[in-house]
């Protein structure tokens, strides 16, 4: 680096210590400015000359951030997806790529609330708890902040959402001891919370489609408020097309069933409303973020390339999906199980749950043989949940919280093996001698 | 057969699942991207596993035949060894080579040339007691400030083995006698004399004495001390009898001197040392040798005789001694090894070759802030200050006695470690770093395929420097410290145990295989920033204590 521009930072980073608060008279204070400090500068620390002298560029920063990286391509199709939806039902603007304006701005309208209350509460309970316990802001909240907006329909109220995620990060993670210390995905842990807490926000045919009014089952027009006003009065005076321009129309027969839903009468049956190109590229209802499984998979392929996510949980997990649905195949029992086993993965979250919930390393098995049969127990799980179970019409939540339950158990069987054969050798020593 | 039959339930079960597939695809008109990928990946398993059926029944043929397929490379594949490095196979002479895949090599500028340089010398040299692991911080000193010693006069002994004597790497003046804390003798200095002057140490008929002997005739000449204990890298017992002796002759750790360099000239005493060793052992005396490296590794090593060789082949840490007993034959909690570096043994056969004790050693000045690494011969625990002097390019640097990754913290006024032959200079790393973990401003050596230009260009030779890059986090981030120890070993679990007291599951998980260079690499590459090397040490003390 040259020296003027070094000194430059050199006066920078002293400006801004010197507005250091104090660790021990305010400690929420300090860990504030520390969180935002290192995210400005990696530390000057050093290594202490006990062990390594040279350290691994990589942190827990700039691994969480390459997750959160990763699910940008789903946050992009989710907010232009919640307007489609929504012109989609109401009869406007049908074709995808019409109204982008329109859709994009409604989407934004509906996720940033999301969003933003994901990681102010979040963030709030992080940084409490990391003043309360003296140590330095963890990373980990950035991944499940970002997580928690994309598994959430898009008229989520934020009141529900707000519990969930207290719950989810105080009982879930901070009460066993903060980032890498949870048992259970947090990010999925709040949303069982509402799953069971508050069902109708969740599940059903009329959560996934945003700001819609019914009437009993049927579509009864859209509800538009001051947000929409301001955006209409910016393209109204570009002479776009606005909020509300083709009034009320209501849309016939539109149900708003996703394909999971109406997949227990048959293939037949969803194929009726999507087809499977639109499932594939995930211009349907669904969660926010978990409809377009090419995006998704592009996520995957960043996480796999930097070697941040584990390769075999995602293999064994599409295997242990394949396997399962294959084996409904075969027992053919009902129009469910006879959909053809490679459509399922045309429909529903699998593919969201195996790239970015699956893998995360804390809940996940330890190690690697552990890795293969907890990916492979989803798949199996997940599958059988969504196709046996009627009451639950996804099964990846449940299958990957059950299996995170059991990861320290996998993990224990595959070390004690390892134990085991170290006895083994022992004792052979022994009686060699 | 329990592959055969595995192998025929996987064809079958592949048979049938096409089935199914092809079923349905005829069934539904279009058939997906999905599909089509699957069905790829079904035909290629199924032809790799046609592949495998054909190999083993070319080996049964082979064994048939009378041919042992390993050995003549019978085999459709190529071996591992014919893909990642051709024609290397060719130094172990047939024999067999352990490959191991998982490793790191971390690489640095400033390695020394081939060559050994006397220009770089030391006058002051320090026998440091915390050298020797397992002796009592407060040894018995037997000499004064102000006395004359000669190389190879006692200078301490530990009060609980008085016999085993702790000599005088040179023959000077004693000028300092340094204590550290609670008054722990650190370092005794000695200002080296300008002609060397050698105790005399007495014959010893090798062929005609018994190991008793052997061993008293060591304890007094200091031959003792230069035999290192497994597990806990201790001094060895006065009264031990090691079930193995290990030596590995060739060193992965970053710009750790090249032995066969070293070696040169030194045939005759390396062999003396070897067959020392070869009495004090009721078991082998092992020597792991490098089949993976540019050249064929040294004929002091390839032809030495009286001992079993060992051939090995991979990244760092290949070359540690540790890991090498754990494919020979490893360590138990019940049994005792010894291990030695090369040095060591040439030292130790230079007692009965030249008889007197000279601790002539070679080492390597390492590290990017060197004007000129380079190797020097010197003595045993020379001055760092004095080594380095007009070599250094700058002054924010850390001086280490070692390698980077297992070296210890020296000012120039210290000394080299005893069993150290390496002296690495590296920048300190004390600076800001703007944005440093989503743009690094300069290049670092690192594991992860994040970095671009790392996974990119793989030869890059960095700098390297004493920034942490990043903060210390709970354990995150699993199956790092696996992928790059080639050990049957569970670091992350073994870790846990021994932050949790758990000395049931420390023993089970092979606590005793590990010193604290094995897991370095894993230190390095921790995601976590985690203290792996002193939380292991930890943990071995308290193992040791136990007993």
């Amino acid at each position: 680096m040259p020296n003027t521009q070094f000194q430059l930072l050199m006066n920078l980073v002293d400006k801004i210590k010197k507005i250091e608060p104090d660790k021990k008279e305010s400690p929420f204070l300090h860990a504030l400015y520390e969180g935002f400090f290192t995210f400005l500068y990696t530390p000057n620390e050093t290594t202490s000359g006990t062990g390594v002298h040279i350290r691994d560029r990589m942190d827990l920063k700039r691994t969480m951030v390459i997750v959160v990286l990763a699910m940008q391509l789903c946050y992009l199709f989710g907010t232009y997806n919640i307007g489609h939806q929504h012109f989609a039902a109401l009869g406007q603007y049908t074709g995808f790529l019409e109204g982008i304006h329109l859709k994009l701005a409604y989407g934004l309208i509906k996720i940033l609330p999301i969003f933003i209350v994901s990681n102010v509460v979040g963030l709030a309970i992080e940084f409490y708890y990391a003043a309360k316990r003296g140590h330095g802001i963890e990373e980990g909240y950035l991944v499940t902040g970002a997580l928690i907006p994309l598994i959430m329909p898009p008229d989520i109220p934020l009141w529900i959402l707000t519990l969930a995620i207290v719950f989810a990060v105080v009982l879930g993670k901070e009460a066993f001891g903060g980032t890498g210390m949870n048992v259970v995905n947090v990010a999925l842990l709040a949303r069982a919370f509402i799953f069971f807490a508050y069902p109708t926000t969740i599940s059903g045919d009329q959560c996934w489609i945003a700001g819609l009014e019914y009437q009993g089952a049927n579509v009864a027009g859209e509800m538009y408020g001051w947000a929409e006003g301001f955006f209409d009065w910016i393209f109204g005076g570009l002479g776009w097309d606005t909020f509300g321009k083709g009034g009320m129309a209501v849309a016939d027969a539109y149900t708003g069933a996703t394909p999971l839903g109406l997949a227990t009468q048959g293939w037949d049956k969803v194929t009726e409303v999507y087809s499977p190109m639109q499932m594939l590229w995930g211009a349907i209802p669904g969660s926010i973020g978990e409809t377009s499984k090419p995006l998704i998979i592009a996520g995957g392929l960043v996480l796999l390339a930097t070697g941040i996510a584990s390769w075999r949980i995602m293999l064994s997990g599409i295997l242990g999906a394949a396997a399962m649905a294959l084996l409904l195949n075969v027992w053919d029992f009902d129009a469910y199980m006879d959909i053809p086993w490679f459509y399922h993965f045309y429909m529903g979250s699998f593919w969201f749950a195996i790239v970015f919930m699956a893998t995360d390393p804390v809940t996940a098995a330890g190690t690697n043989m552990g890795k293969w049969i907890y990916g492979f127990f989803i798949g199996i799980l997940g599958i059988m949940i969504r196709v046996m179970n009627p009451a639950y019409p996804e099964g990846w939540m449940l299958a990957i919280i059950f299996m995170n339950v059991f990861s320290p158990l996998i993990d224990y069987f595959v070390v004690q093996a390892n134990i085991n054969r170290r006895l083994k050798r022992v004792k052979a020593g022994k009686l060699g001698n | 057969m329990r592959t055969g039959s595995t192998r025929i339930f996987i064809i079958t079960s592949f048979l049938l699942l096409s089935e199914t597939i092809f079923a349905q695809a005829e069934k539904t008109a279009d058939r997906g991207v999905f599909t089509i990928i699957l069905m790829a990946i079904v035909v290629i398993i199924a032809f790799a596993v046609i592949l495998q059926v054909a190999n083993s029944l070319m080996a049964v043929e082979a064994k048939k035949s009378g041919i042992d397929p390993e050995m003549a490379g019978f085999s459709i594949f190529p071996s591992v060894n014919e893909l990642v490095s051709p024609g290397k196979r060719g130094f172990s002479g047939g024999e067999k080579v352990t490959v191991l895949k998982k490793g790191f090599d971390i690489k640095l500028e400033g390695a020394a040339p081939g060559n050994i340089d006397g220009s770089a010398s030391a006058n002051t040299f320090a026998m440091q007691p915390p050298n020797f692991r397992g002796i009592a911080p407060i040894p018995k000193v037997v000499v004064e400030i102000g006395d004359n010693v000669k190389a190879g006069d006692h200078l301490f002994f530990n009060k609980k083995t008085p016999d085993v004597k702790y000599v005088a790497p040179v023959s000077g003046e004693v000028v300092a006698i340094n204590r550290g804390d609670r008054r722990s003798i650190t370092e005794i200095v000695i200002l080296a004399d300008k002609q060397q002057q050698y105790r005399q140490l007495p014959a010893f008929d090798l062929g005609k004495s018994s190991r008793e002997e052997l061993a008293n005739y060591l304890f007094d000449t200091g031959g003792w001390t230069l035999l290192r204990s497994r597990p806990f890298d201790t001094v060895a017992g006065m009264h031990d009898v090691p079930r193995d002796i290990f030596i590995s002759t060739f060193d992965t750790a970053p710009l750790a001197p090249n032995l066969d360099i070293v070696v040169e000239g030194q045939g005759e005493a390396f062999q003396k040392g070897l067959d020392v060793l070869a009495k004090l052992t009721p078991g082998q005396v092992h020597l792991g040798l490098n089949a993976g490296g540019k050249k064929a590794p040294s004929p002091v090593f390839a032809e030495a005789k009286n001992v079993q060789k060992h051939w090995f082949s991979g990244k760092h840490p290949a070359g540690n001694v540790g890991i090498q007993i754990h494919h020979i034959a490893p360590i138990t909690p019940s049994c005792t090894v010894w291990t030695l570096g090369v040095q060591e043994v040439i030292v130790l056969g230079k007692i009965f070759t030249e008889g007197r004790w000279n601790t002539e050693r070679v080492v390597a000045l390492t590290g990017a802030e060197l004007d000129e690494p380079k190797y020097v011969r010197t003595l045993a625990g020379a001055n760092v200050g004095e080594l380095l002097k007009g070599n250094l390019s700058g002054d924010n640097v850390r001086l280490i006695s070692g390698d980077v990754l297992s070296g210890q913290k020296k000012s120039a006024a210290n000394f080299l470690n005893f069993f150290d032959d390496q002296l690495t200079v590296i920048e300190e790393g004390n600076y800001y770093e703007m944005f440093g973990w989503l743009l690094p401003s300069k290049p670092v050596p690192t594991v992860s395929k994040s970095i671009p230009s790392a996974a990119l260009f793989p030869n890059t030779l960095y700098k390297g420097d004493t920034n942490m890059h990043g903060e210390k986090r709970a354990f995150v981030m699993t199956g790092e410290y696996e992928s790059v120890l080639p050990m049957d070993i569970y670091p992350q679990h073994l870790m846990k145990a021994v932050l949790t007291n758990d000395y049931e599951k420390m023993e089970g998980l092979g606590i005793h295989e590990l010193v604290e260079e094995d897991i370095a690499l894993c230190e390095f590459v921790c995601t976590s920033k985690q203290p792996l090397q002193k939380i292991l040490r930890t943990g071995l003390d308290m193992m040791n204590e136990q007993g």
